[in-house]
């Protein structure tokens, strides 16, 4: 029995454990296929994607806190003030008479702007004053649940114009058989015959802003830097690295991810909601652990982050078309955030022993 | 004779505790000196001014004999003052190159507009440097975490020597080491003095002081009690000193 646990096979299961994320994928995918109706076509890949755009700004957001050891509680409540701004703003631009296109251009731009306010104070609080992440990112959670209630009080965000409905659940690409193609306006076609509609539009700016943000943690310096200060925050501060403004930025950069997810949000349902964001906190968080980050800072890739978010979209979407009410998704991802963190234990970094 | 760095009356308070008090200490190139001390003793603040971790609240640094303002750690790296802690130096989650830059990393355009870090340029200095003083490390792209505590202490002394250092600060370089890792660091410590660095050494190991040393200075309750050249003193007088000497007769 001994020679069955040679260090070669220890390797060997090192690996796989660290994989296991990929390996759950495929497993979750060959049992939506197997018992989900309709579950192998690109209108479900689409819908998996689209649903999961939040969740997947959201959780790159969190990521970059969590790399540096902190932890961003606020991204949900932000999210859902930023809903509220932005479908505010625009309404108020277009009631003005500004154009349409000019009114969600300029509510989108200064939602994200105002997106930037938590995250400073976040920062502030955490790099200068020494609050802990938990804390100051737990009080801005409530503060912008109370600002968002308080911006309802004079009646609720909706009325959007019709454009930014259009562009929330357009796509990219419209196909009709014999028909050829168009960009972005469906075209108009008989009764009865096919639209194929490609990549949303929401999915295709989400992926745009990921990637912005994989490049920079993976690319430069400021995603060393990043890495380091959550490797060890003192041999940051020792090699020169300004990590109270590194900090700072990180959380400022995790609310407007936030506030970009609000306004994707704002898009697809053409309305805001102080909660709309409030169930992605336990999502985000458990796709950047799903991801083999580590909560203990220093890990994590955004890549696997992104396969963490479409582990839960697709377990979202899964379960929907399985008619399994959306609270089973809830037990789901608590569950699977323990046995990620369980796993992450079980399968340690290699250090060197003496 | 003339000090490369050089304190005068430096002192640093936290509250009402003193922690060291009007400091006079410097270290010529080319010369070894030992701080000693008991715990508590200031050594560790007197380094941290002169590295720029604590701004010092009294007194002067001086660098190569003019007053220098040295109030955070990019103020010390750029006189060439660096230091090397015993288990704070290096990321452990980065790799040997990347630590060696670590805080000055080195990048290249992309597309005219993108800086992005150049990891081969980076590679390839990184491993003349520890080819120039001889230290073998397994691959220079494995985390500093799979790397022995002799490997980390090479890793971070080479990050210095790249850099330029002209004054060398080590804390503790051999506390967590076996002997014969020991031993190869004291080895390195002894090249770096015949390029010509200054080199302050903290250590409470006396076997080591005594062996790499030129001078020990010793600090008791945030003063500096004796300023000894090696080859005229003895490890009891020095131990004396650090303990103070009420407690030897």
């Amino acid at each position: 029995m001994q020679s069955l646990m040679t260090q070669k096979n220890k390797d060997l299961l090192l690996k796989i454990g660290k994989q296991w994320a990929v390996i759950f994928f495929v497993a979750e995918i060959i049992f939506f296929g197997l018992t989900a109706k309709g579950f192998f076509t690109v209108n479900v890949f689409q819908i998996v994607l689209f649903f999961g755009t939040a969740v997947m700004l959201m959780a790159v957001a969190e990521l970059f806190v969590i790399i540096t050891g902190g932890i961003d509680l606020s991204v949900g409540y932000v999210m859902g003030l930023s809903t509220i701004i932005a479908t505010k703003l625009i309404v108020y631009f277009s009631a003005s008479g500004m154009p349409e296109f000019w009114g969600i251009f300029f509510g989108i731009i200064i939602t994200l702007v105002l997106g930037l306010i938590p995250g400073l104070i976040n920062g502030l609080l955490v790099s200068r004053l020494n609050v802990p992440p938990f804390i100051a990112t737990f009080s801005m959670l409530g503060i912008s649940h109370g600002v968002s209630e308080l911006l309802l009080t004079e009646g609720a965000a909706k009325n959007l114009p019709h454009l930014a409905n259009v562009i929330g659940n357009g796509h990219f690409l419209y196909f009709v058989k014999g028909g050829g193609f168009s960009f972005f306006a469906r075209p108009e076609v008989a009764r009865g015959v096919k639209v194929f509609e490609l990549f949303p539009n929401v999915v295709v700016i989400t992926l745009i802003i990921v990637a912005i943000f994989a490049f920079v943690l993976s690319k430069t310096v400021f995603g060393i830097h990043t890495y380091a200060i959550g490797g060890n925050e003192d041999s940051a501060i020792r090699s020169g690295i300004n990590v109270k403004n590194h900090i700072t930025k990180i959380y400022m950069l995790s609310s407007l991810l936030a506030s970009s997810a609000g306004v994707i949000y704002m898009l697809k349902y053409v309305t805001g909601k102080a909660d709309a964001g409030a169930s992605l906190l336990l999502d985000s968080i458990a796709a950047v652990v799903i991801g083999g980050a580590c909560l203990t800072g220093g890990k994590g890739t955004v890549w696997r982050t992104i396969l963490g978010a479409v582990i839960i979209a697709v377990l979202e979407t899964g379960l929907r078309i399985l008619g399994i009410p959306t609270f089973d998704k809830y037990i789901m991802v608590g569950v699977i955030l323990i046995l990620a963190v369980l796993i992450d234990r079980i399968f340690p970094e290699t250090t060197y022993k003496e | 004779m003339s000090y490369l760095i050089e304190t005068r009356d430096i002192t640093k308070r936290f509250g009402g505790l003193v922690a060291v008090n009007k400091v006079n200490f410097g270290v010529s190139p080319g010369e070894v000196v030992a701080l000693l001390g008991d715990n508590g003793a200031g050594k560790s603040t007197l380094i941290k001014m002169i590295s720029g971790v604590y701004p010092n609240d009294g007194g002067d640094i001086l660098y190569n004999g003019e007053v220098v303002k040295i109030h955070t750690p990019i103020d010390a790296l750029a006189a060439g003052i660096e230091t090397i802690y015993q288990d704070l130096a290096l990321a452990e989650n980065l790799n040997v190159y990347s630590n060696i830059f670590l805080g000055r990393e080195k990048t290249k355009k992309r597309l005219g507009i993108f800086h992005v870090l150049d990891h081969s340029y980076m590679y390839d200095e990184a491993v003349g440097i520890l080819k120039k003083l001889d230290i073998k490390i397994p691959s220079l792209r494995n985390n500093v975490r799979t790397l022995s505590g002799g490997q980390r202490q090479a890793v971070a002394i080479s990050r210095s020597i790249y850099w330029n250092a002209k004054v060398l600060i080590m804390d503790e370089p051999t506390a967590a080491l076996g002997v014969a890792q020991q031993k190869q660091v004291l080895d390195l410590v002894n090249s770096l003095k015949d390029h010509g660095l200054a080199i302050i050494l903290i250590s409470h190991q006396m076997h080591d002081v005594f062996e790499v040393a030129d001078r020990i200075c010793v600090m008791r309750r945030g003063e500096l009690v004796g300023n000894l050249v090696k080859k005229d003193t003895t490890t009891e007088e020095v131990v004396s000193l650090i303990v103070g000497s009420e407690a030897v007769s």
